[in-house]
């Protein structure tokens, strides 16, 4: 690997050969930040190694494989449109509430389960992380894509099923890979602190079923946003999964407004908690292999 | 190329250790309620120093030899220059792509077939798909494993699964390796494969840093040898020189293991005897071990207490035994143990042996230097799965008549 020398046409023929590589330099963390963005793009075939093995592992493990993602949606489906749609009589916005419920459920599982992973993530990996270096950000990134390969088949059967109702989506479900952006970065924006604080903590993973549960009752899965009055959405808007579950359910479908006050409470939101959420893993970053 | 692989400057890092890393955000918020101040300031945490002002430099092409009792910051040294960890303080420049090997089958996940381990193993390793993809028949070759590559490597026994995953790490060429003793893992005859490839890697122009507690294998691939000493470099030279000094030092006692040395009796060596031996302090396998004490008596002893004990490496009694009743006369006397059979794992062990009078310590030697153990790995691929114990078992699954 020592022939990577420069083009002798370009650093001039009398020059010496250089170092082939760019030296690096390893010191005590500072203070603040270097965020390593760069650094992960370089890794990026590491990245697609690590979603793959996810993705690989979970349909090898379980003896239904990809039928349980199926399955699994549909279920939850079927139970709320008894009890919430058929008995309590929620309000759907004129949608079939089986539908309704549906277009919630498959991000919403998405969110979750990423969410789970992501904070058990660092732990997971730590025998990796501590006898081999490469940018730590790939972990918790990685897990959050590898449950894109759950959602989107979630996805297809959710588009089936919407279909299968006679509601035919407009141009609105061009803009569906934006609010499933919102949902990915969500999910880094809290799985970054929680992944960190989980290697460091090791009580935290019990407090994320917790604090998903609230979240979800917190989000508009079973109910339709609109029971919350016009001038508090922007204050609902906060809760980013809001945002999400709202815009899905508005580009699947076609109907209502779109919920354009609490998609920009989301999206603030959001960026702030990415962006935290950097900072903080990347001060963390270099005791959890101390401590995980 | 730059004269210059790698430099070190002051190279420092300290380690908390105690309360205040008990892991629980339970106990840190309980503390943050109850104080609320004491987490702002600047807490007394106990720490230790595992590394202080290590300054070291290190050429292209060199072979750079690490040795050290356990616990004396190698480890923890490679872990800063590969980056795993950060330093406390100093800093260190390479030049050069890093690669780093601190242990087999990094990576490997046991429901992934040999191919998919590879390819990730090697991804995370640091090799491009590319460069697996090229190197893959070779690697496959090297492990001999043609006919099992795509069979999931929770089948595979210990030896495969080893073969394999230094097969991976072998084939990956960096300007800079640093490897940590994973050298002492499969049987003997893979063993020595490695050791060929490691010597290729050498020879190839590659930097190489090395920790090994096998000195023989020091001896044989480092040019120049550091001895890492509690954290510190305690001397730099030639590999003979150093090698020798450090044995002589081990075999001394070393700083935290002074005895009396005008006592009634000394133990002053030990060594393994018999048939089963691949050298005077390394085991093969795991059938009949002599193993045996020499021991100078000064006074002579009448009816004095001998204890022995066999540790692994972190510490752990794995077997012990004492006699009561013990009488010596002046001169040297060999004790000599015959253990029908001693099944430990692949690993660093040492002996204890000690004489007592009454409760009044004669002589207590943790011997040096260590027993290495090479024996085939009979047991579970996973560490954490497979025991202290080195047993070859036989499943029969028949057939059972349940009670009626």
């Amino acid at each position: 690997m020592v022939s990577v020398t420069s083009n002798p046409s370009v650093a001039g023929a009398l020059e010496p050969r250089g170092p082939s590589q760019a030296t690096l330099r390893i010191e005590p963390p500072r203070r603040w930040l270097e965020l390593r963005l760069g650094e992960l793009w370089l890794s990026r075939e590491l990245l697609y190694f690590l979603v793959w093995r996810d993705v690989k592992i979970r349909y090898k493990q379980t003896a239904i494989g990809i039928s349980w993602v199926i399955i699994q949606p549909l279920l939850t489906m079927l139970v709320a449109t008894l009890f919430f749609g058929k008995l309590a009589k929620l309000p759907s916005q004129g949608l079939p509430y089986s539908v309704f419920v549906f277009a919630a459920i498959v991000p919403w599982t998405y969110f979750s389960a990423a969410l789970a992973n992501v904070t058990a993530v660092m732990v997971e990996n730590q025998r990796v992380i501590t006898k081999v270096y490469f940018p730590r950000l790939i972990l918790p990134v990685s897990a959050a894509l590898s449950g894109l390969v759950d959602f989107s088949i979630g996805f297809a059967v959710m588009l089936v099923f919407t279909f299968a109702h006679h509601i035919r989506p407009s141009w609105t479900l061009l803009l569906l890979p934006l609010f499933l952006l919102l949902a990915v970065l969500t999910v880094l924006g809290i799985g970054l602190w929680l992944s960190a604080l989980n290697a460091l903590y090791r009580d935290v993973k019990y407090l994320t079923p917790f604090l998903l549960q609230f979240w979800m009752l917190a989000s508009p899965v079973y109910y339709s946003s609109s029971l919350v009055p016009e001038r508090y959405r922007w204050v609902y808007g906060l809760n980013p999964m809001a945002g999400v579950i709202d815009g899905f359910r508005w580009g699947l479908t076609g109907t209502g407004h779109p919920p354009t006050s609490s998609l920009l409470a989301s999206g603030v939101i959001v960026f702030l908690s990415v962006l935290g959420g950097l900072f903080f893993f990347n001060r963390m970053e270099g005791s959890i292999a101390d401590r995980v | 190329m730059s004269a210059i692989a790698i430099q070190t400057q002051g190279l420092g890092k300290r380690y908390r250790r105690g309360a205040l890393a008990s892991g629980l955000l339970r106990d840190t918020l309980a503390r943050a309620i109850r104080s609320p101040w004491s987490l702002l300031r600047h807490s007394p945490a106990p720490t230790f120093w595992a590394l202080k002002d290590v300054s070291l430099e290190v050429s292209p092409g060199e072979v750079l030899g690490l040795i050290g009792r356990n616990g004396s910051g190698k480890t923890t040294l490679l872990k800063v220059l590969s980056r795993i960890t950060r330093p406390t303080e100093g800093w260190a420049e390479i030049h050069g792509r890093v690669g780093s090997l601190l242990e087999v089958g990094t990576g490997f996940h046991p429901e992934l077939t040999g191919r998919e381990n590879a390819y990730l193993s090697g991804a995370i390793l640091g090799m491009s798909k590319r460069e697996i993809t090229r190197k893959f028949d070779e690697i496959v070759g090297f492990a001999e494993l043609e006919q099992f590559i795509d069979t999931p490597v929770k089948h595979y026994s210990s030896g495969m699964y080893v073969r394999l995953a230094f097969a991976v790490a072998a084939h990956l060429e960096p300007e800079i390796l640093l490897v940590d003793e994973v050298l002492a893992v499969g049987d003997i005859r893979f063993q020595k494969k490695c050791l060929g490839k490691m010597g290729d890697v050498a020879r190839a122009g590659r930097t190489v840093i090395l920790v090994s507690h096998q000195l023989n294998q020091i001896r044989r691939l480092c040019d120049r040898t550091v001895w890492v000493d509690s954290g510190s470099i305690r001397q730099t030279g030639p590999t003979a020189e150093v090698v020798s000094a450090y044995e002589e030092a081990m075999t001394a006692g070393g700083a935290e293991n002074i005895r009396p040395v005008d006592g009634a009796a000394q133990f002053l060596s030990w060594k393994l005897a018999g048939e089963n031996r691949a050298a005077d302090h390394i085991l093969p396998t795991e059938g009949e071990t002599c193993v045996s004490f020499l021991l100078r008596v000064n006074q002579r002893l009448h009816s004095v207490h001998h204890g022995i004990g066999l540790y692994d490496q972190d510490r752990h009694l794995l077997w012990g035994n004492a006699l009561d009743g013990v009488t010596l006369d002046l001169g040297l006397h060999e004790f000599r143990y015959t253990i029908p059979t001693l099944p430990l794992r692949p690993g660093v062990y040492s002996w204890r042996v000690a004489l007592y009078d009454a409760g009044v310590r004669i002589d207590d030697w943790e011997c040096v230097p260590q027993m290495h153990v090479v024996t085939i790995p009979v047991t579970h691929y996973r560490d954490e799965s497979a025991g202290f114990l080195n047993i070859p078992s036989k499943l029969d699954i028949v057939p059972a008549n349940s009670a009626k």
